[in-house]
């Protein structure tokens, strides 16, 4: 089965209202080409969940984001997303803020087909006064309460994977593959952007082999976006972009979203990448050193 | 030797983890992370640590000057979804940076003022606070010691638990809650006054008890056998000095001051 389609038929699937999900970590692996082909479209009041990224601070920027499901926004080495700062402190946006490990549960619980998964994470805490749908339940074997984690289930996730056949058999050859599988999994619909499309037998290599973190089956769509991360980052390819991300910061912070897409948005992703100063460039930036 | 009172800092929250034996320690920010690191080299070589991205090293990686992950001392695979599997077996003592933290123990990274939909100043989200604080030991390292951080109240978001009783979880106890240590830059705090009150326990040199208690917004017990908090030896200072090549540690507090107050600081 050939699932390569562009990015602008990939997302296509999604519709106003719906819920997606987003792979990657802060300013790492996030597939970010495919955010921005949601820029570029009519889309409006998602519920986005994420360990949030500038794709999180876009997407509320540019007002496609109705609820952001999140433990953190974050661009690390800037601790405080510039646009979902803006975005939150302005009260524009509903969220449901849990835990880092709620979250992976939440996902897991989604794919397993489970209601909810039962944890202490939350107990104590103001996670629970500021979601009130999370639910305390009673233990069949001991006389604690327990947060009753609720299934997450996107209606699409997004992720970027570092390599994949046309049938989505799909590579990460990141140090860390993070959640990125549990959003598959707990999806109705995938779609991958890749860096570099290989053939089938790519994948006959063991160690290959090992660096594929769902089945094929899972994957609907793939997209071929060389440095589609950008301006994070897909490690062992390129690092992330300090210089865009304090640009990006500036922008928004001076001029608002639309500042910043008149200067990078542009109408597709080959003007992006001209307007950041080209894939070599994108192709060359360093490896984070933590 | 001379020393700065980062180092004084970071020799003090080293010692948090002199008895821990085998558990994954995690300093989150510089002086956290060398704290941690100290330990791991100097005074209990069991402990675990990562790279901070996915591999859980033998030795420490210097704090800075490290120009790449390559040839480093994995030990372990550990991306950050293994990290849970570690944080919920309780195998772990964090030494994390609130931005407030009140007189129970509980502290925030969330965000400051306004209301929940609204918040006055978005900080990073409640990330894996409540986690941590209902898993695993945790201590805090306060580089500013001032009413601003130490709150009257509760904390505006409560991120991780600590020994309040109108919020302890059915079934719970305070012995299923460890807060451990607080390194600030005027003393050392500890949980361990009458029912956990926030006590405190070493003073660094030059600091008075009332200059404490003025900076802070609620009030602190004091241990009987307080005393100043021990000074870093010649030993420590050198290992710190490998573990920070670039001398990193020296941008981290305001003007850098020196670890036994001098005259015009007093």
């Amino acid at each position: 089965m050939d699932k390569l389609v562009s990015a602008s038929e990939a997302v296509s699937v999604i519709e106003d209202g719906m819920t997606v999900g987003i792979g990657g970590w802060g300013p790492r692996r996030k597939p970010m080409a495919l955010v921005r082909e949601l820029l570029r479209s009519q889309v409006k009041d998602l519920t986005v969940i994420a360990y949030g990224g500038a794709d999180v601070g876009l997407l509320c920027a540019a007002g496609k984001v109705r609820k952001v499901i999140f433990a953190f926004v974050s661009l690390d080495f800037m601790p405080l997303e510039p646009a979902f700062r803006k975005a939150r402190e302005a009260g524009a946006i509903d969220v449901m803020e849990i835990d880092e490990g709620m979250l992976l549960l939440g996902l897991r619980a989604g794919a397993w087909g489970c209601p909810f998964i039962p944890t202490r994470i939350g107990l104590g805490t103001d996670v629970l006064k500021n979601a009130p749908d999370l639910a305390l339940v009673d233990s069949p074997y001991d006389g604690k309460e327990w947060v009753a984690m609720p299934a997450l289930k996107p209606d699409v996730s997004l992720v970027h994977a570092t390599r994949a056949d046309v049938r989505g058999v799909c590579e990460i050859a990141s140090p860390d593959h993070y959640m990125d599988d549990l959003f598959v999994r707990a999806a109705e619909h995938v779609i991958v952007s890749v860096d570099e499309m290989v053939s089938s037998d790519y994948f006959y290599d063991a160690e290959v082999a090992r660096r594929v973190f769902w089945e094929r089956n899972c994957t609907h769509s793939v997209v071929h976006i060389p440095g589609g991360a950008h301006p994070s980052s897909s490690d062992p390819l390129h690092g992330f972009d300090v210089k865009h991300f304090k640009q990006y910061g500036e922008l928004l912070n001076e001029g608002g979203y639309n500042a910043w897409a008149d200067a990078f948005l542009g109408d597709s992703e080959p003007s992006y990448q001209s307007a950041v100063g080209g894939l070599e460039a994108i192709q060359s930036l360093p490896l984070p050193v933590y | 030797m001379r020393f700065s009172l980062a180092e004084l800092m970071v020799c003090a929250a080293s010692r948090i983890f002199d008895d821990e034996g085998e558990v994954l320690v995690t300093g989150i920010g510089l002086l956290p992370r060398l704290a941690a690191s100290l330990a791991m080299r100097a005074s209990n070589t069991d402990l675990l640590m990562t790279d901070s991205q996915s591999f859980v090293l033998s030795q420490p990686n210097p704090v800075s000057g490290l120009e790449s992950h390559e040839g480093q001392a994995n030990e372990n695979w550990m991306g950050f979804a293994r990290i849970f599997d570690n944080v919920w077996s309780g195998r772990r003592h964090a030494l994390v940076g609130p931005s407030q933290i009140d007189r129970f123990g509980q502290s925030n990274i969330s965000a400051l003022g306004g209301s929940h939909q609204s918040p006055k100043v978005q900080l990073l989200g409640v990330r894996g606070f409540p986690g941590n604080s209902i898993s695993h030991a945790n201590s805090f390292f306060v580089p500013s010691h001032s009413r601003r951080v130490f709150v009257e109240g509760e904390c505006d978001v409560v991120c991780s638990v600590g020994y309040n009783n109108d919020r302890l979880p059915r079934g719970y106890s305070f012995a299923d809650i460890d807060v451990r240590s607080i390194i600030t830059n005027l003393c050392v705090l500890d949980f361990n006054g009458p029912d956990k009150q926030m006590r405190v326990v070493n003073l660094h040199p030059g600091v008075g008890l009332e200059e404490v208690q003025d900076n802070t917004g609620f009030d602190l017990a004091v241990a009987a056998d307080i005393t100043e908090t021990t000074l870093p030896s010649d030993d420590q200072l050198e290992m710190l000095n490998e573990l920070d090549p670039l001398n990193a540690r020296a941008r981290q507090l305001k003007n850098n001051p020196a670890g036994i107050r001098q005259a015009e600081e007093v």
